[in-house]
Parts: structure tokens; sequence; C-alpha cells
């Protein structure tokens, strides 16, 4: 629906373009995963950002922001075909997208054929993006996977006394991040990882991965996401699943947590950690539920906004206060904008970023514990409030370097 | 039986050592450097048994795909839709009257109405004319998708199992051997069981409808040659929407399932769509124990690939494709 209003919206304001003058309008591109197993996290990636959209209003030194919507399914070359159709037809002066990690890698390559416009990640989270060769155009608002995970594995190993965990993620690179970020301070406090299983990003049937779970460890990993994570959640209670769980940050979030039916019970308890924790009590925070409410009518919204809306809402955010610093004057080839995006220290609603000189987030992390709110709607409350977790974890840049790009088994389970 | 072995001596004593094998690593407890090498036995016996029940559920979406082509030659590209549809009108009434086998009902019904309207409507004016039916239906099958996403939004919906489904049972297969020399037996989910047995039972029920009845002899009679069944005087145009109904109605109840044991959001009919398109390609278009062969060997090819070789999961069945139109074009099963 949301969708649909917007499309004719950026439908209505395509017609209107005609008539208007072009220097007197911004155009933005803004495109999440509206279709495949990632839809339910690109609906509310675009919730996010329209939730910012009301609170920054459409203008800018006078110029009008024309929103135009694109689609992409996760898979890089769709994310590459959206980007592509939003520069080449349409052109847009500014990106926002995409969501997922290998989209992001894709399209920070595609970045740098078009160095006239600006990209703003909207959610993905690889490493790779901002990491390995990084596009001079392309900015990141949000924290990489490997950040999510701060704080969780010594939360584990320390407070939980896990020793022995296995892994189950899908296999692409944003997972790869996440596991990554795990496996650094897990292994490096002393725990072990006996297994990495790795099933295709958009598995349906779950049976075969869960019977080969091991039995002898102490709690099982899932990095899965959208569609995938409530398949496995619903086979695994159906195959008497009761090992310990723990969640990475989409597993763990809104999109999953308020799925219909009752599989997502089986997440009760379930530590993870992410760029977010539902029950934080910062103003600032609690002010951007407020706003994410009181935006849509409940049925069209999660109880409490996703990892991917307050993802896009942290991108609008630096869309907007970068537009409102150089006044919405883009006329000299973006260079001013982009000083501004550079140095904006944004006071986001999940703590303050801002941007190291690859143009990659610097902000706060969340380890959480899933808990239910007595009515049959679930949050991840917060147990540990991580900040200032840089790209490199804390570790040298010259010692990070050494580890590798995240993969299937890169980082190895040990000290680094 | 006893002419195939004469005709293919080498193929039968291949089936035969396969076979033999199979029931080994089936009932023996594995020896431990077998184990060392192959992993273990409960994570063998699980993927080839969710390859069966996963099977089961490819069967009740293709067998309806192929029993419309076998009779009509419709390739009814709107197939996946009618499963997905199934699926959401299974989940509203599980939600709105708690009853999971009264969803069957409503999502056969439900499917099978939707079926006629798609019969009367569009397939009985284009009738033989493949290029522009496949067109038409593809549009079809794009229009249900967005409609449904309107009025269902891009959840996941996950059907209520019912609690006499939910948690695992025993099964009669030793998987190791503890220490203490007691016999670990294998668990298996119920609800899988029992969505195999049920396409089990609706599968033998279909052969016996159409090798038994006088309206399977009608409907073969009209796959064969329709022209002339309707020159006796049969109704064929009802028996064509009443075929179509029931194909239909079948993949709506394949919703329900697939509702049940995964979940339905957006994507999943194209997905089902190319599940029974791969499965009758592999079986025979039209055969239905052709699609029932090749359900099981895509349903086993997915599982077992997801435990052996998971970077090559997604390839495998259409390997598996490829490999029959390459040594069998019209299909394994297929006349």
């Amino acid at each position: 629906m949301i969708k649909r209003s917007l499309g004719l919206a950026a439908f209505t304001a395509l017609l209107l373009a005609g008539t208007a003058h072009a220097a007197d309008k911004i155009k933005v591109g803004l495109f999440a995963t509206l279709e495949g197993t990632y839809t339910v996290l690109g609906e509310d990636g675009v919730r996010g950002f329209q939730t910012a959209m009301k609170k920054y209003g459409n203008k800018f030194g006078g110029k009008e922001i024309e929103i135009i919507m694109g689609s992409s399914d996760a898979t890089p070359d769709s994310a590459v075909r959206a980007a592509r159709k939003l520069v080449e037809q349409d052109k847009v002066d500014i990106i926002v997208g995409p969501l997922s990690g290998d989209e992001g890698i894709a399209v920070k390559d595609y970045a740098k054929t078009h160095p006239e416009v600006t990209f703003i990640n909207g959610g993905s989270g690889a490493q790779e993006t901002t990491y390995v060769d990084p596009a001079p155009n392309f900015f990141r608002f949000n924290m990489d996977g490997a950040q999510w995970q701060a704080g969780l594995g010594t939360y584990i190993y320390k407070d939980k006394g896990y020793r022995k965990i296995a892994t189950v993620g899908e296999d692409y690179s944003f997972i790869y991040t996440q596991v990554f970020g795990l496996a650094l301070e897990f292994c490096g406090a002393g725990g072990q990882i006996t297994n990495r299983q790795w099933v295709p990003l958009g598995t349906k049937d779950f049976g075969s991965v869960i019977a080969a779970l091991p039995d002898d460890v102490d709690a099982i990993y899932l990095g899965l996401g959208g569609g995938d994570a409530v398949n496995f959640l619903n086979q695994y209670q159906q195959a008497g699943g009761k090992a310990k769980l723990i969640g990475g940050s989409i597993m763990v979030d809104q999109t999953i947590l308020s799925a219909k039916g009752n599989a997502k019970n089986a997440l009760l308890g379930t530590v993870a950690a992410s760029g977010q924790g539902d029950t934080w009590e910062a103003p600032s925070w609690q002010a951007f539920v407020k706003a994410y409410q009181d935006a849509f009518p409940p049925e069209k919204r999660f109880p409490s906004p996703s990892l991917l809306a307050t993802n896009y809402y942290g991108a609008a955010m630096g869309l907007f206060e970068g537009l409102a610093k150089v006044n919405g004057d883009l006329s000299d080839g973006h260079k001013k904008f982009r000083a501004a995006l550079a140095s904006l220290v944004l006071d986001a609603p999940n703590g303050q970023i801002k941007l190291d000189s690859n143009r990659q987030a610097i902000g706060t992390n969340f380890v959480t514990e899933v808990i239910d709110d007595g009515k049959g709607t679930l949050y991840s409350k917060v147990v540990k409030v991580i900040p200032n977790v840089s790209q490199t974890l804390g570790y040298d840049p010259a010692a990070f370097a050494k580890i590798g790009i995240p993969s299937r088994t890169v980082p190895e389970c040990k000290k680094y | 039986m006893r002419r195939f072995i004469e005709r293919h001596p080498l193929w039968s004593l291949f089936i035969i050592v396969v076979i033999f094998v199979f029931l080994w690593l089936v009932f023996a407890t594995w020896p431990p450097g077998f184990e060392a090498i192959f992993g273990k036995k409960k994570v063998f016996l699980n993927a080839v048994l969710n390859g069966i029940t996963l099977g089961g559920l490819y069967f009740l979406v293709a067998s309806g795909f192929t029993l419309i082509f076998g009779l009509m030659r419709n390739v009814n590209l709107a197939h996946g839709s009618l499963y997905l549809f199934g699926g959401y009108m299974g989940f509203k009434t599980v939600a709105w009257t708690g009853s999971w086998l009264f969803s069957f009902v409503v999502a056969f019904v439900a499917a099978a109405l939707l079926g006629i309207i798609l019969q009367y409507l569009v397939f009985r004016r284009m009738e033989g004319q493949d290029l522009r039916q496949t067109l038409v239906t593809i549009g079809i099958s794009i229009v249900l998708a967005d409609l449904m996403l309107w009025i269902f939004g891009g959840d996941f919906y996950q059907i209520q199992t019912p609690d006499w489904l939910v948690g695992p049972a025993q099964m009669p297969f030793v998987t190791a051997i503890k220490s203490s020399g007691e016999a670990v037996y294998m668990t298996y989910p119920i609800v899988r069981l029992a969505i195999f047995a049920a396409s089990v039972v609706i599968g033998l029920a279909m052969w016996l409808v159409l090798n038994r009845s006088k309206i399977g002899m009608i409907i073969r009679a009209g796959v064969d040659d329709k022209d002339m069944l309707s020159s006796m005087g049969v109704p064929i145009q009802l028996v064509f929407l009443l075929v179509f109904a029931f194909g239909a109605g079948l993949a709506g109840m394949a919703g329900v399932v697939g509702g049940t044991f995964q979940s339905i959001s957006p994507g999943e009919d194209t997905r089902f769509l190319l599940a029974s398109l791969v499965v009758v390609i592999v079986g025979g278009m039209g055969s239905i124990p052709g699609a029932a062969l090749g359900a099981l060997l895509i349903g086993l090819a997915e599982q077992l690939g997801s435990v052996y070789a998971p970077t090559y999961a997604v390839v495998l069945t259409f390997l598996i494709m490829v490999v029959v139109l390459a040594i069998r074009p019209q299909g394994l099963l297929a006349r």
C-alpha cells in the first residue's frame, strides 16, 4: 500500500516535473528490496525514510525534493539494475540504497562509474563495501555487519558462559561480515566455533540443515533474515529443537519478531547484537519510535521500527542534514554537499554517528535479549551498550587488514 | 518387470545395487570409519526423509499442473499464483475458525473457483494456441501476484500447525548405538510425516480415479483424442472445466501445506511454478506417476544437496533437468 501510494506520489511528481523548472528540484532515487526474501525488510526501510521525510520536510534552500522509487531483490545484479535505471533514465542527483550486503558491494562499484551522482547507502552492511577500494561518492551512515556484532562475543562468553558454538548463516557477504565480527570477539575471548554452515539465500526448507546441527555445542548462532529466518524457526520448532540460540542483527529484529504465526516464539530469551535495541531509553530513540508509530497506522507497520527502518532513517538524516548545510546547492558537482556529508555528526536515534575516512559510519552498538511484553509482542531488550564502534573494531588498522576479508572461512577461530 | 530385466540387464543390475545400498544406508548401523567420511547417519536419514516429504509437497502442486497439461495441452503459468492464493485463504480460515483441516476445504474450493474462472474466461477462448495461452497466463500471474501483495502485504504468513502435529515423533530407524548398548532412535517432525501421508493418499486416489473409474476413462480418452470423445456425445467442455478446477484446487491445498511447514509470502508463487515446471519436465508432461517420480527426485536432490554440497544445492535441481532433457527429452515416465 505504502509502496503504491508512494509510487503514485512519485508518478504525480514526475508529471509535474515537466512544468516546473528542473533546477528547482533535487531528484532523489530511493530503492530497497521490495521483492524476494527480504521484501518485509525493504518495506520497513522505506517506512524509515518516510518517517524522516515527515520530520525534515521536502524543501531545502527553495528546492523541492522529488523521490523516485526503485526496487531490487537482494541480488547484486538487481540492485545495479535499479540504480542504473534511477541514474540513467530518471537522472537522479542522489541515490539512497541499497539494503542488502551483496547489493552494497555491487552498487559501490557502479557508483565509481557515475562520479556526478552521490550515493548514500540504505542499509547494506557488508564490510567490503566501504573497506576495500571504497568509492569517493559512496557514503554509509550505518555500521557494517561486524560492527553490529560488537560486544556479542564477549557477552556470550563471559555472562552466558558459552564455550562452544556452531553457526548457521545465509551464504553471502553480510552474514560473512556478521560471523566475522562474532568470531573475532568470541574466539579472541577463548571460545570455539566448531562448525559453520552456509545455506543459500532464499532457502525455504531447512529440515536437513536442522538435522545437521551439532548437538555437542552450548548454543547455535543464527545468521538468517526475512523469510528464511521465519522458515527456519518454524521448522526448528516442529523438529523439537531445544538448543540455546544466538541471533544475528536481522535475525532478532522486528521483521522476524512480528511475523505472523508462532514460529518467532522460539526466539524468546535469545541473545543478539545489532545497531539498535528496541527498549533503549535514550530520548532520541524513544522519539524516533514515536515518530515511526505516529507516521503509520498499526496494521501498516511493526510495533517498533526494525533495524532497516532505523538504517534508512539514518541515511535520510545524513541526506537531509547535508542538504540543509549547503542550502540545497549541488551546483558545484556536489563538492560542498559531499564535504558536508563527510563532516556530519548525526544525533541519530541509535546513538551518535560520524564517518571515518572511508565514509563509513562509526556508531553505537547494542547487545540485546528477546523478551515478551506480556501481550504477545516480542521486543529486543537492551543489556549492553557499546559506544564508538569503528569499522576496524578497535584493532590497529594494519593488524586488522591482515585478518582478511570476511568469507565462509575467514576469520579463523583464534585470537588475532 | 521380467521383460525390463531381459531388455536392460545392465540397467537392472545398477538399479538393484542402488536399492540395496540405499536399504543398507537406512537400516544398518553405520561403522565409525564410514561415519567419519560420510558424516552422521542422523543427518543422512533426515535429509532423505526431508527430501521425500518435500517431494510430497512438490507432487501436490505439480500433479494438478501436469493433469491440466495432459488433458488440455494448457500450459498454465498462473499455477503458482493458485498455490499462493490457496495459502492465503488457508491462513485466513485458520485465523477465523481455528480449524486447520477446514482450511484445506476452503483453500481447495477457493482455488478451484479461481481456476474455473480462468478456464472459462481465458483458456476456452484460446484453445490450441500455446503461445497466446503462455503469454496471457504469465500476465495473469503478474496481476494476481500484485493484487495479493496489495491485499496481504509483503509479510510472511505461517499457518498455525495444530497442536497434535507439533513436535517430533520417534522413527523405527537406529541412528547410533550408545556406549551402554542402548539404541538411539531417530526423531522426526510429525507434521512432515502427515504431509507426506496426505500426498501419498491423494496421489493414489488420483491414480485410482484415473485408471479405475468412468470419469477417469473419459479423461484418459480425452487425453488421447478429444475430438473423437466429443463426437461420442461426452460434454468435453464440462470435463475440461472440472479437471481444471480440480488441478487448481490441488494447488490451493498445497498452499496450505506449504504455509504450514514453510511459510507463504510474495515470490512463493514463482518459486512453486518453477518447481512444478522442473518436476513435470523431469517426470514427463502429462503423466501423474511421472510427476510423483520427478517430485521425489527434485525433493531429494534439494535436501541431500543442502547437506552435502550446500554451495551447489541450487544448481543441482537444474542439473537433473538438463540431464533428463539431454538423454530423455520427453521426460522419464512420458509415454
